[in-house]
């Protein structure tokens, strides 16, 4: 059964409302390219570029000096198109990783991870983080992509929630995520990226 | 942090509060934000439903804590996770402590908790040698402050980007630069080293949910997803409040809370954790895990059949956002942990009679908390509770209960207004009283004051009352204490409008008194029993068809305050439900029972705002009456801006807190003003006497009337 456009418009109308970056590919090739694309395109650490310059205190700089090359990691996708994305990356000077984010706390450019659901509703996506490393990919980076499989979208969250019981079920760790992270606690203006991600894409994975 | 001793020394802080400008302005500038974004988060969203479908499963939950919590541990246990029930606030720190030391813990990051916030969880912690960062960037501004949050869901509204820029240089020890963007990012990157340090994470949980033993963390942040992933020991601290049957009720709440606290659609994270999870640097690579419940008076609670309500709370702060009186004063003075209407009911709960004391009385009663509350939380009632509840067990103010001993004899109380006439004559002049002895009434020069009528509207009765041969409608007319005694003639304006429709017989039962709303003000309940007993007894509901008042504030008491006072006597409850079925505002019934229209009236068009009384568009949820009224009397009605915020009367409360009465004064002078009209209307006599003085007092002609007196003036004669 194909999901109905209306809701792929809406998951995309609500996501875009809260700045995340919506966008649908053809297929799994198309959004490593574009998973790469991004990295390359991107600066080399946007926390500089709002003010790395912006003086810190010693142990805070110390963290920041652990990252010395651009870095994706990809925890959870699988296997052939981890090899895709590393052979294209490669060729601009990004590293891929899938493990090993306890090592990378100071930062690192782009998480990469699947989507089990969409919410329309609240343009959300739904990552099951139980995984450690999906969980502090999904945090450290700066730019989060999610690829999310349309046939997974669904209207509302009470849609979702025979499944998220399932997982229940046993330890687990999921997470709905709207958008990048923000605050206003500062006289109520609004700032992304206070502590995960500034940008949040979501790649719309067509007719899978 | 709300401590005051004694009430003058709370009125002292309060007027402290007026003078930060900033705070002031911020808060302003969020309550109107507000009222557009949370309405247009809830477009096409049926919000009363969901509000009452949230509300009536709370409750549900709320009647059954123990059988959850039993449940919830056995679901959590199975998955690893270790659940403790404390019973105090002292207790829940000295489990978590403990948890601390048995896992060799030296540093804890924590993400934000008014639970913890409720125990004091980080005194406790910092004494015993730990040292604890509050991650989400407000509470850690806060932190850094040594003080409390100023808001449930906004910790830190009250600081400006300055005060932030200059604590930030303070703790890097580098000059900062005041932009809210890039302060953001150096403390993403000051707290990023906390996280890796840290040996335990603490989070509040939103949810904690009974069927599958998991807990549910809503942040925008993400700082609750760092704090229970990187430290190898995750203590979760939730009040048993938060235990609900099922994940259905918590996705339920989540389509309200962040629409009603800030007008976001969701938040960025929704964190769903259940059991001990994968963690590289804990034993066996999984996390130590723990759920700390804490009692602390909730289960006496939920088994009150009033305060039980309280436990419905979901924090999302609503309450104080509409407060007029937060708006002013800031949470510092607005609660004592837990902040806006909700911090008025619980902190009597939670820390006690001398926190709450003298914050209790400071509400206007004017329901726009209970208006917005996500879970239909019936907030003015219960802070009025508290407050009687705190005088019988303290002992009653003498000048609480000489009022409730005059107010409850209507003779003693006529024979006082009528002797106040005779002694208001030297200094009563064109309706005001001029040359009051100011000493005795300190603080109160900001409003003229109506002087007593010569005559009241009881002794006019006989001479104007109409004869109606033929009755089809029977109305009693109540007039409360205002209209009878210093607004007769809007009484008498009333009786000419309803006169012109035939067939409508009215009454005015002269046993009436005061509708007892000043006691129920005061914490006076027995004696407002007595008096409502009396008026039930002096209007027999039985014989008119609809008992009608000027006075949106005794339409809103006889109808819903009534029935409250007599909800445990089965014989006097069936009494105040048939009055209370009977009791219509005067808008109201002339408007939808009359039914009259433009026909009625004739007149030039006329430029005219309104003031909503609080007691009429929330008390009794009417709205468009009295417009549409306005409108067919042929006046040109202009809305103005905060229509429906309170005008600072609030009854007794003006007499209490004059400072504040006069701040909500002046903007709703100012709002008016605004419009470009020079005249007002409005159903309510308390209004009407506020705003006419507040005019009259800052020497500005401006026409303050009641509906029934604009409508009077333009009948067709026939
Ligand atoms: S009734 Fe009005 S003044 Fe009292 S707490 Fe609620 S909003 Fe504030
Ligand atoms: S009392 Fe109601 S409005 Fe206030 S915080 Fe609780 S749920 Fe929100």
């Amino acid at each position: 059964m194909s999901t109905p456009p209306a809701l792929v418009d809406r998951l995309k109308e609500k996501a875009g409302l809260v700045s995340a970056v919506v966008a649908s590919v053809a297929s799994m090739d198309e959004a490593i390219a574009y998973v790469a694309d991004v990295c390359a395109n991107k600066e080399a650490c946007q926390i500089l570029a709002s003010g790395c310059d912006a003086p810190l205190s010693d142990t805070a700089e110390a963290l920041c000096e652990t990252k010395q090359q651009k870095i994706v990691c990809a925890p959870d996708l699988p296997e052939e198109d981890v090899a895709k994305l590393t052979a294209l990356c490669q060729e601009r000077g990004i590293a891929v990783i899938t493990k090993g984010m306890r090592g990378r706390l100071g930062g690192i450019d782009i998480a990469v991870t699947m989507a089990a659901a969409g919410i329309a509703e609240t343009g959300t996506v739904v990552v099951r983080s139980t995984d450690e490393e999906v969980r502090l990919a999904t945090m450290i980076a700066e730019t989060h992509i999610a690829l999310l499989p349309e046939s997974a979208i669904v209207a509302d969250s009470y849609d979702f929630e025979p499944t998220l019981v399932s997982w229940m079920g046993e330890p687990n760790y999921t997470a709905f995520i709207t958008g990048p992270s923000r605050t206003a606690d500062i006289e109520r203006v609004l700032a992304l990226g206070v502590h995960g991600p500034l940008e949040m894409h979501i790649l719309i994975l067509e007719g899978k | 942090m709300q401590d005051a001793a004694n009430l003058s020394e709370y009125r002292k802080q309060l007027r402290e509060a007026l003078e930060n400008e900033f705070q002031r302005e911020a808060l302003d500038k969020f309550a109107v934000a507000y009222r557009t974004s949370r309405a247009n988060a809830f477009a096409g969203i049926d919000a009363p439903e969901l509000i009452n479908e949230i509300a009536v499963a709370k409750d549900e939950a709320v009647d059954h804590l123990m059988e959850l919590y039993e449940e919830f541990k056995r679901h959590a246990e199975a998955a690893g996770t270790k659940v403790h029930l404390a019973a105090t606030a002292r207790e829940a720190n000295e489990i978590i402590a403990a948890i601390a030391k048995e896992n060799g813990v030296r540093t804890i990051v924590k993400s934000k908790s008014m639970t913890a916030e409720e125990t004091h969880l980080n005194d406790h912690l910092e004494a015993q040698g730990l040292e604890v960062t509050e991650t989400d960037l407000g509470e850690w501004i806060i932190q850094l402050r040594h003080e409390g949050p100023t808001h449930m869901v906004m910790p830190a509204i009250h600081l400006s980007r300055y005060q932030v820029a200059d604590l930030f240089t303070e703790v890097t020890r580098k000059k900062q630069d005041v932009d809210i963007q890039k302060l953001v990012k150096v403390a993403r990157r000051e707290l990023r080293p906390k996280y890796c340090q840290a040996d335990m994470g603490i989070s509040g949980a939103n949810f904690a949910i009974a069927a599958t033993g998991s807990i549910g963390i809503i942040t925008n942040e993400g700082n609750g997803r760092l704090t229970t992933t990187l430290p190898r020991v995750h203590v979760a601290l939730a009040g048993i409040d938060k235990l609900a049957p099922t994940l259905h009720d918590a996705l339920r709440i989540i389509k309200c809370l962040p629409k009603n606290a800030t007008g976001q659609n969701l938040t960025s994270y929704v964190t769903w954790i259940t059991g001990a999870v994968p963690c590289a640097v804990g034993p066996e690579g999984k996390k130590v895990h723990h759920v700390v419940f804490v009692d602390n008076g909730r289960l006496a609670m939920a088994k009150d059949p009033l305060f039980k309500q309280a436990l419905r709370c979901i924090r999302c702060g609503a309450c104080a956002n509409v407060c007029p009186i937060y708006r002013l004063v800031g949470g510092h003075k607005y609660g004592h942990v837990y902040i806006g209407a909700i911090g008025l009911v619980a902190t009597y709960f939670f820390h006690g009679r001398d926190k709450a004391k003298n914050l209790v009385q400071n509400c206007l009663n004017c329901g726009a908390c209970k208006a917005v509350c996500a879970a239909g939380i019936d907030l003015p009632t219960m802070i009025k509770e508290v407050h009687a509840r705190i005088q019988d067990e303290e002992g009653h103010p003498l000048y609480s209960s000489a009022a409730g001993m005059v107010l409850k004899n209507r003779t003693l109380f006529h024979t006082m207004l009528k002797s106040a006439r005779v002694m208001q004559k030297p200094v009563a002049g064109g309706g005001y009283l001029r040359h009051l002895p100011m000493f005795l009434f300190k603080d109160h020069d900001f409003r003229a004051l109506p002087a007593i009528a010569d005559e009241a509207f009881r002794d006019r009765w006989e001479k104007i009352r109409p004869r109606v041969a033929k009755a089809d409608i029977k109305v009693a007319l109540f007039s409360g204490c205002v209209q009878d005694f210093v607004y007769p003639e809007q009484m008498e304006a009333a009786v000419a409008v309803i006169a012109s429709k035939p067939g409508v017989a009215m009454e005015y039962p002269m046993g009436q008194s005061c509708c007892g709303l000043p006691l129920m003000m005061m914490g006076e309940k027995k004696a407002g029993r007595e008096l409502a007993a009396h008026n039930m007894n002096a209007i027999d509901a039985a014989g008119f068809d609809y008992i009608v008042t000027l006075c949106a504030s005794c339409a809103s008491y006889l109808k819903h305050g009534y029935q409250r006072l007599f909800a445990d006597d089965p014989a006097m409850a069936y009494k105040a439900a048939q009055f209370a079925h009977r009791v219509m505002d005067f808008s109201s019934f002339v408007h939808d029972v009359l039914g009259m229209d433009q026909e009625a009236f004739t007149g030039p068009s006329k430029d005219v705002t309104y003031h909503a009384p609080c007691h009429l568009c929330r008390g009794l949820g009417v709205t468009e009456a009295p417009r549409e009224l306005l409108r067919d009397a042929g006046l040109n009605y202009l809305p103005a801006a905060e229509e429906d915020v309170c005008c600072g009367f609030g009854g007794t409360f003006s007499v209490k807190f004059p400072e504040l009465s006069k701040e909500l004064l002046h903007k709703k002078i100012n709002n008016l003003k605004a419009t470009g009209a020079t005249a007002m209307a409005t159903d309510c006599p308390g209004c009407i006497m506020q705003i006419r003085g507040g005019f009259e007092h800052e020497g500005t002609t401006f026409e303050v009337r009641h509906v029934a007196e604009y409508l009077a003036a333009r009948l067709k004669r026939g």
